[in-house]
């Protein structure tokens, strides 16, 4: 990807009026105007002077990993002994986290772990983390940017997707054409690429259409502006646990063993050890 | 993938139950438990199609030595014979009562 | 005792099923499965893409004491679709550590582990067992203020993925020589980046780079052990004596970002990584 045209910095520029004011590095943070409080909206963008090559893309890698956690941290420090907390945006237009063996030795896993550890500490500690998605959210960089919000909202567009692994890898791992692996996701809900399908995992806040993902109107950004403040309300609502994403109608469709699982799990927790007459 | 099930005539009742492997390439996990009828019965899982008459010969070799009404679940994934029978034996073992606890790989 | 015999007394922690690594960390006799084989949670998504299951899904979840306080033990079984993730196998753990947290909540104590032996997410189940890896991060650390979260990364599978995160966020972690902690695996990095980048099938380089040995020299990882079950008790019962630290590694950013500064990417190799990051005070 060349320049700096990117999802990520035309949300970011656009939810935040920054048009064109400028910060570097690859994490953007800024706080601005939502409703009637001010967040920090946090984006990941390509970034072709870092010193990791293998980083330059919109990608997150060492320096996205720990700068995405300084971003979030800043703002817990900030309202540590506030009764309000800033809601916290993160605009999620990230391919993949870095491939390249300087991150491996020099610790991506821990990078990436950082930025998780920072959101989700966030969340406990009472900000409303909102994920919006408005291109791809793929594997270790959604996990690290995203995957800690109270609620995610989608925009159901071409380019966005959420998945663990690149459609071009994952027909190569499972020996399937590309063709043939879209299919295979048409038949199992949690290996499709499609924006609707993932909808039906009971993840998403809300999936919004109409919207133009590459170059929004006004109106597109107002709409999305009003889906991230009725998000903050619903998340302020509910627990700061991740417990809303196995509540909704389509999760205990699709995610009934999750809830089984977990029903299970809490009956034997304190079962009578008696009880057991197993030979393993 | 193939689903398969037996049924072989038994009637002396299995102490308890007992499971023994994992469903790894090679092996196949062994889940044994009473069958609370005067029959045995096998039902396998395996991710090798086609093998239905071996399968038969080593379960009829396994159940000529052992007599108890048993429900035995296999999951399957491309175990030999020999590693069948291994099995089998090994949760057979941990099923008769006094034995110690565990399972192997 | 002659190197013949340390061999011979040596326990292979490794050799040992999921479930028997559990039972051997635990105190004796205190071993209790839960959501064992027979209750066949089994993942919903396999057998319609032609894969046999495994009853329990390839995670144990054992309850017990260690060192006479009451733990829970999550074990990945690496043999069963190479430790990967699904929705069930993730959910069981990302539930043990919720439900341990709980302990806390009602004024009792209990004791997590977690035994690492993964390559990520399970492709057949993708989307979810990316969203229950998350769900398993949340619960590491809300549970990590009250009580250390340890975690062992033993053998040859070693931890990737999604699950290198979650490894990233225990409060300690404990390596053999033979295991290995990264993001990607070595062959995907080689197919994304090129042969160039990485050489998947230099062995000697992977384990320089990313083995237990050089993740523990370098502040990665705290406990280096042979692979014996006494060693790997040992440590973990010595992680769980130091207590909940004063802040995590995965939140000391400007640390970590300090240590990233030193580094010329241009110049950089396992062993002066090791000149420049050995010695670190936690």
């Amino acid at each position: 990807m060349s320049g700096l045209h990117s999802r990520g910095k035309t949300w970011f520029d656009a939810l935040t009026s920054r048009a064109g004011g400028e910060q570097g590095g690859p994490v953007r943070a800024a706080d601005a105007p939502l409703g009637g409080e001010r967040a920090r909206f946090i984006a990941v963008v390509p970034d072709p002077l870092n010193r990791f090559v293998r980083a330059r893309d919109n990608v997150v890698g060492l320096e996205q990993g720990w700068h995405l956690a300084r971003a979030v941290r800043e703002a817990l420090e900030a309202d540590r002994d506030a009764t309000h907390k800033r809601p916290l945006i993160a605009i999620v237009d990230v391919k993949s986290q870095a491939y390249g063996r300087r991150e491996e030795l020099l610790g991506i896993h821990l990078a990436c772990a950082g930025a998780v550890d920072a959101y989700a500490s966030a969340r406990l500690a009472g900000h409303p983390v909102i994920a919006l998605i408005v291109g791809p959210a793929m594997s270790g960089a959604y996990l690290a940017h995203g995957y800690q919000a109270n609620r995610i909202i989608a925009l159901d567009a071409p380019g966005t997707t959420v998945h663990a692994m690149g459609k071009e890898a994952a027909a190569r791992v499972t020996r399937r054409s590309v063709e043939g692996l879209e299919a295979l996701g048409d038949t199992v809900l949690p290996m499709s690429y499609k924006m609707s399908a993932y909808a039906k995992l009971g993840l998403l806040h809300e999936l919004i259409d109409g919207v133009d993902a590459d170059a929004p109107a006004a109106a597109d950004i107002e709409r999305v502006r009003a889906s991230l403040i009725a998000a903050v309300a619903d998340a302020r609502s509910g627990p700061r646990d991740l417990s809303n994403r196995l509540a909704s109608a389509d999760a205990k469709r699709t995610r009934a063993a999750s809830i089984e699982a977990r029903r299970r799990l809490a009956e034997q927790w304190d079962q009578d050890p008696d009880q057991d007459r197993d030979a393993t | 993938m193939e689903n398969i099930r037996y049924e072989y005539p038994a009637a002396r009742p299995v102490a308890r139950r007992a499971h023994v492997g994992v469903v790894g390439s090679g092996d196949l996990e062994v889940l044994l438990s009473p069958s609370g009828t005067q029959h045995a019965e096998v039902v396998i899982r395996t991710s090798v199609d086609g093998y239905g008459h071996v399968w038969k010969s080593v379960l009829d070799r396994f159940f000529s030595r052992y007599d108890g009404a048993a429900k035995i679940e296999l999951n399957d994934f491309g175990a030999t014979p020999g590693v069948v029978m291994l099995r089998l034996a090994e949760a057979v073992e941990a099923s008769e009562p006094g034995n110690a606890q565990g399972d192997r790989r | 005792m002659s190197a013949h015999d340390v061999f011979i007394a040596r326990h292979s922690f490794i050799e040992l099923t999921a479930r028997e690594r559990a039972r051997a960390l635990l105190d004796p006799g205190t071993f209790r499965e839960l959501l064992g084989p027979f209750d066949r949670l089994e993942s919903p998504w396999l057998a319609m893409q032609n894969v046999v299951c495994q009853s329990d899904d390839g995670v144990v979840i054992a309850r017990g004491a260690l060192g006479g306080e009451p733990a829970v033990i999550a074990a990945i079984e690496p043999a069963f679709q190479g430790g990967s993730i699904g929705e069930v196998s993730g959910t069981k753990i990302a539930a043990a550590l919720e439900l341990a947290a709980r302990e806390f909540d009602a004024g009792r104590t209990i004791r997590p582990v977690i035994l690492f032996e993964t390559g990520g997410v399970r492709l057949q189940e993708a989307n979810l067992g990316l969203a229950v890896i998350a769900e398993i991060h949340a619960a590491i650390v809300a549970l990590r203020r009250h009580v250390p979260v340890v975690g062992v990364i033993g053998g040859m599978v070693g931890c990737f993925g999604g699950m290198s995160l979650a490894a990233a966020l225990c409060t300690e972690l404990v390596m053999t020589r033979q295991a290995r902690l990264g993001m990607n695996g070595p062959e995907v990095i080689e197919e994304e980046a090129g042969i160039g980048e990485l050489d998947s099938g230099d062995r000697r380089l992977i384990w320089s780079m990313i083995g237990g040995e050089e993740r523990v020299a370098v502040g990665l990882a705290d406990t280096l052990v042979e692979d014996d079950t006494g060693e790997v008790r040992d440590a973990v019962l010595a992680a769980f004596g130091r207590g909940v630290p004063a802040s995590h590694r995965s939140e000391q950013v400007e640390r970590q970002l300090e240590r990233l500064a030193r580094v010329n990417p241009d110049a950089i190799d396992p062993e002066s990584l090791r000149a420049l990051w050995q010695g670190d005070a936690r």
